[in-house]
């Protein structure tokens, strides 16, 4: 039997709400977070960005800084041996840069001092010689012909001549005749739409303490979704071998991809290498903003025919996506996720990826695929009020279903859109009356998710209880739903088992806390790893009892007689085997390693209600529904707040956040006063209802929900609000001066 | 950086004034210790205030209140007298920050500041506040409207500091109401705002009137053309469409990151009409 299948069964603990196993450090200030950890003899180390969009980097005298008084180290891009890899080559020269500065926030150098107020001297006697070029932050004015050109020589073959040198790559999905099927319609709508980058907004700053010393050995403790991948970066861009490089992760405050990379891990290296002493480096907000990885920005077009009964004939959409001033993939991401909701006879997508004066992008929940879809449900909405249409027949009569040729290649197995939209239909909340400047609005999302390598130890202790080490940083309450995952395997309380987040040498690679894998993917290896401790505990069993390991069999958290011909024992429990394991063989582990694939994807739809304020442009969120598959709800208040937390960001993203930079090509925002998150008092509360459509790729049936929830938002208000206004919503975020601006108030 | 706990006001203005380098005046210290820490500025002397006498007092004073510089938002606000008579002034003071930063904040810092988005200001101003200040040379009285010089700057003297604000008697029927427009529904910098201070005569018409806008230009500003709008009015349409209008032409706002010139402009005359309503209905006027 092929464990990795789903398998329909009773769960015990799978789908209750224990305690959160990390509630009480969190709340009492224990946890240890990237900039807690201290040691002997630690510097201080800080970095010096450019203050320019984009400048060569002529010269650079640190003679000064060297010479202050309790300065140890100056570290800049020459330290750094140049990899021929372009990927690693592009990570390495983001975190320090080389040549010439190609944001306002770039590193050009770094120190490492005694303490914070040297270390800020010192800084201010780095002298840089810059010479300023001409810079471009707006991802169509890089396109065009005779703008700045961020870095020469990075575009691909596969971009079509006669584009702008910023054109790094070019990709197209989809199938059927587009051309045929508008000819098909009896309405074609087309919009051109524009999103503005955005940032993850973790609360914690990027902090890392490195320990390098003179023998080679390195010691990394940095806030990370992926300690072994910062290893595999780390040990690359400073020559040295994975086993001289451990990297211990600490607790998280927050990462949703943001944390999926390294920026100042390798400086704390490089530093601490120079000055043979370890060195902390954390990041201030003003950093974080300038020079971590917020979204791409975006500009798209779309193009669908629909007929008057509501049957999509075609789409099209033309995605253009800077992910800042190195060449980025996730436009890749966003041209398949564009109409995955939909099944479609003739769809294309068409995806460039543009260079421009910004920070490197980094992943942030779905990377990609909010932009595209919000663009895609705008075009759905406005057919829908066209042709008088109710939204969500419109989509439950398009929807993909199981055998679906999905607008990205691959057919649907089982999945959970038309359960969601349907869920919708029924909820009181589609139905509830509204009020005068008041609109819903609704849209569809999606995301793939993703398996990968895991790798998992379960280690059975001599009094009964169980601790599990695995490798990936918990961002969700993955290790609640890994102890609860090996408490039904094993038949043991989820109390009496203890998860954590171990270094690099604990264990085999872990792929990155992303691509809502953890709980899928470490699930998976944990129930396996718990049915090899099972297969070893009935051994023993097997051993004491003198019969055959095949006679025996684990039932309760204990192993029984398979049969009436196995012979009559009463069941030995997990505590007793574990009590006898020094005399029957030693200690009792479970491992389980794999690169785990049969990811479902995850559909989710969101409903809501806007009031917005004609006279000031403001927009309040007054009820947020939301429907989404989560294939088996291993701990439903952590799915709940998946969701939740998606929807806070994606209100954010509609309505407020955006980069945004002045004719200098400086960044204008950068802190949280000016960035605007939500904060509480600007959210209504946030239905959730979770169903579970079983993906067939795992043991429970599990599925990643912890990007979806951040797709459907953006379209969803921007759909409400367009209605709220009668006008058509194209940007975001619709801040008040640009919603009183299509209202036709101001000019 | 030098710090000084004055004990005397004579003492810290003199302080002040003998420093040549770059001083600061520490009251709450949560715009102070904010750009400090961001590396706006580098004080080579800071002189807390907080701690001289009557600087955290509330006291009547000539039919209204003598309020001390150092008095902070959730002090201000637990005063039930002073909250009932000048009810706009306690909700702009109050919109600051959280409930943290409440507890520090003072009027005296905000308008020192000097940000034209300063929340408790145009309260102050249409409420025709009478500011006490101490110098090396003595004591002073200034309108606070005419303290702030333009974004960053105020027309107090070298070692000279704001000691408390003199709010005069309230007429019969008197009331007044603050405004501000943010994008969030709290900790936020005001993107435009008013303040209207009102009197009701006996017939339910506005008897007198002061209306300041925030945020729409380098100072806050009185707008004597709006108040004229709504004065021998019970605030009919015509009448604040005149005074939106008014508002309108004293607005010389600037285009940044918070918001447009067009936006900031339009939502002036917006929240004065909304703020005029509420001072309107305190004051016990029904339209
Ligand atoms: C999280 C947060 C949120 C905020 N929200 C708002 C908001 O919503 N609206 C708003 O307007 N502001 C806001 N602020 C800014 C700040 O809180 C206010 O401006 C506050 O009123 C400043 O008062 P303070 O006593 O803390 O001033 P301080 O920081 O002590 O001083 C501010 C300035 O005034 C000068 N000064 C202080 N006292 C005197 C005095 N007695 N005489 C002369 N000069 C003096 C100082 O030299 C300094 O230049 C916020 C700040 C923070 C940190």
């Amino acid at each position: 039997m092929a464990f990795d299948e789903y398998q329909k069964r009773e769960f015990k603990q799978v789908g209750t709400r224990p305690n959160r196993p990390d509630g009480v450090d969190k709340v009492t200030g224990r946890a240890m977070y990237g900039a807690d950890m201290t040691l002997p003899g630690m510097l201080v180390g800080r970095i010096l960005r450019s203050p320019h969009a984009h400048a060569k980097i002529k010269s650079i005298d640190a003679s000064a800084a060297l010479a202050l008084k309790g300065v140890k180290a100056v570290v800049t891009g020459a330290d750094f041996a140049r990899p021929e890899d372009d990927f690693l080559r592009d990570v390495q020269e983001n975190c320090m840069a080389r040549g010439k500065a190609l944001y306002d926030g770039h590193a050009v150098a770094a120190v490492a001092a005694i303490d914070a107020a040297t270390a800020k001297a010192a800084l201010k006697l780095i002298k840089v010689d810059y010479e300023i070029l001409p810079h471009v932050t707006d991802v169509d004015a890089a396109m065009k012909a005779g703008a700045p050109i961020v870095q020469d020589g990075r575009t691909l073959e596969n971009v079509p001549a006669g584009m702008s040198g910023n054109v790094t790559s070019h990709s197209e999905f989809g199938h059927g005749d587009p051309a045929a099927g508008f000819a098909k319609a009896d309405k074609v709508v087309e919009r051109s739409f524009k999103t503005a980058a955005t940032h993850q907004g973790y609360i914690e700053p990027h902090a890392a303490v490195a320990s390098v010393t003179t023998d080679g050995k390195g010691e990394l403790w940095c806030c990370t979704q992926g300690h072994f991948f910062v290893r595999t970066l780390c040990a690359g861009m400073l020559g040295m071998e994975a086993s001289q490089l451990r990297v211990t992760p600490s607790e998280i405050g927050g990462g949703f991809g943001g944390k999926t990379t390294v920026f100042i891990e390798p400086v704390a290296l490089m530093l601490s290498k120079k000055a043979g002493r370890p060195v902390k480096v954390v990041m201030t907000r003003d950093e974080v903003f300038r020079a971590t990885g917020p979204t791409v920005s975006t500009s798209i077009d779309v193009k669908i025919g629909m007929t008057k009964d509501g049957r999509i004939t075609a789409g099209e959409a033309y995605l253009r996506y800077s992910g800042g001033a190195f060449p980025c993939g996730t436009i890749d991401m966003g041209g398949q996720a564009a109409f995955a909701a939909y099944d479609l006879e003739h769809v294309r997508t068409y995806g460039w990826n543009v260079l421009t004066n910004r920070p490197k992008e980094a992943a942030y929940r779905a990377p990609g695929a909010p932009q595209a879809i919000y663009a895609v449900e705008s075009v759905v909405d406005e057919l829908c009020l066209a042709l008088k249409l109710d939204p969500l027949d419109v989509r439950l009569k398009n929807a993909a279903k199981k055998g679906t040729k999905s607008s990205y290649g691959p057919t649907f197995p089982d999945i959970g859109l038309v359960a969601t939209l349907e869920a919708a239909h029924k909820h009181p909340h589609y139905t509830a009356p509204l009020g005068p400047n008041q609109a819903r609005g609704l849209s569809c999302g999606f995301w793939f998710n993703f398996g990968g390598n895991t790798c998992v130890s379960l280690n059975v202790n001599t009094d009964g209880t169980v601790g599990i080490t695995e490798g990936n940083p918990d961002i969700g309450g993955s290790r609640a739903s890994v102890s609860l995952m090996a408490a039904e395997e094993l038949g043991i309380p989820y109390e009496q088992i203890r998860t954590i987040v171990a270094d690099t040498n604990s264990l085999g690679y872990n792929d990155v806390t992303d691509g809502s894998r953890v709980t899928f993917a470490v699930g998976l290896a944990t129930i396996k790893a718990a049915r090899d401790a099972v297969r070893k505990m009935c051994q023993r069993a097997a051993k004491i009892w003198d019969i055959d390991e095949e006679a025996v069999e684990w039932k309760d958290g204990a192993a029984v007689p398979a049969g009436p011909n196995a012979g009559k024992f009463p069941p030995m429990t997990l505590a007793e085997i574990a009590a006898d394991s020094f005399a029957t063989g030693g200690p009792i582990a479970g491992h389980h390693e794999v690169n785990v694939d049969g990811a479902g994807v995850s559909f989710g739809v969101h409903l809501v209600d806007v009031e917005v304020d004609k006279d000031t442009g403001a927009t309040k969120v007054l009820r947020y529904t939301i429907f989404q598959d989560a294939g088996k709800a291993v701990h439903p208040d952590y799915v709940e707040g998946q969701m939740q937390g998606g929807a806070v960001q994606g209100i954010g993203w509609a309505l407020n956040e955006e980069y945004i930079y002045g004719k200098d090509g400086r960044l204008q925002n950068a802190g949280f006063l000016d960035y605007r998150i939500p904060v509480a008092s600007d959210l209504p509360p946030i239905e959730t209802v979770i169903l579970e459509i079983p993906n067939p790729g795992h043991p429970y049936g599990v599925r990643g929900v912890g990007e979806t929830p951040i797709v459907p938002p953006l379209a969803a208000i921007s759909n409400a609000v367009s209605r709220a206004i009668g006008t058509r919503m194209c940007e975001l975020p619709m801040s008040p001066p640009r919603i009183l601006k299509a209202i036709g108030t101001t000019a | 950086m030098r710090y000084l706990a004055a004990q005397s006001v004579a003492e810290a203005a003199k302080a002040l004034a003998a420093e040549a380098g770059v001083t600061r005046i520490l009251s709450g210290g949560t715009d102070v210790l904010v750009q400090l820490k961001a590396g706006m500025v580098e004080p080579d002397l800071i002189v807390d205030v907080k701690k001289l006498p009557g600087m955290r007092e509330i006291r009547a004073e000539a039919g209204g209140f003598r309020v001390g510089a150092a008095v902070a938002g959730a002090e201000l606000g637990e005063h039930k007298a002073f909250c009932a008579a000048w009810p706009g002034v306690a909700e702009g003071f109050q919109l600051i920050g959280s409930t943290q930063v409440q507890g520090r904040a003072t009027m005296a810092g905000n308008l020192c500041n000097a940000s034209p988005a300063a929340d408790s200001v145009p309260a102050l101003v249409a409420g025709g506040v009478v500011a006490r200040i101490a110098g090396p040379d003595g004591e002073r009285d200034l309108a606070v409207v005419d303290i702030p010089a333009g974004p960053g700057r105020t027309n107090l003297k070298k070692g000279e500091f704001i000691t408390s604000f003199l709010f005069p008697a309230r007429a019969k029927g008197a009331s007044d109401a603050y405004l501000r427009f943010i994008p969030r529904t709290e900790m936020d910098i005001a993107v435009s705002s008013a303040a209207v201070n009102l009197t009701i005569g006996a017939d339910g018409k506005v008897s007198a009137a002061e209306v300041a806008l925030g945020a729409v230009a380098p100072t806050v500003v009185r707008v004597p053309e709006a108040a004229k709008a709504i004065i021998g009015t019970k605030l009919d349409d015509a009448a604040l469409a005149a005074m939106a209008k008014a508002c309108e032409a004293a607005c010389n706002p600037i285009d940044d990151k918070r918001g447009t010139i067009a936006f900031r402009t339009h939502t002036a005359g917006v929240l004065a009409c909304r703020a005029a309503h509420i001072a309107y209905e305190r004051a016990g006027g029904k339209a």
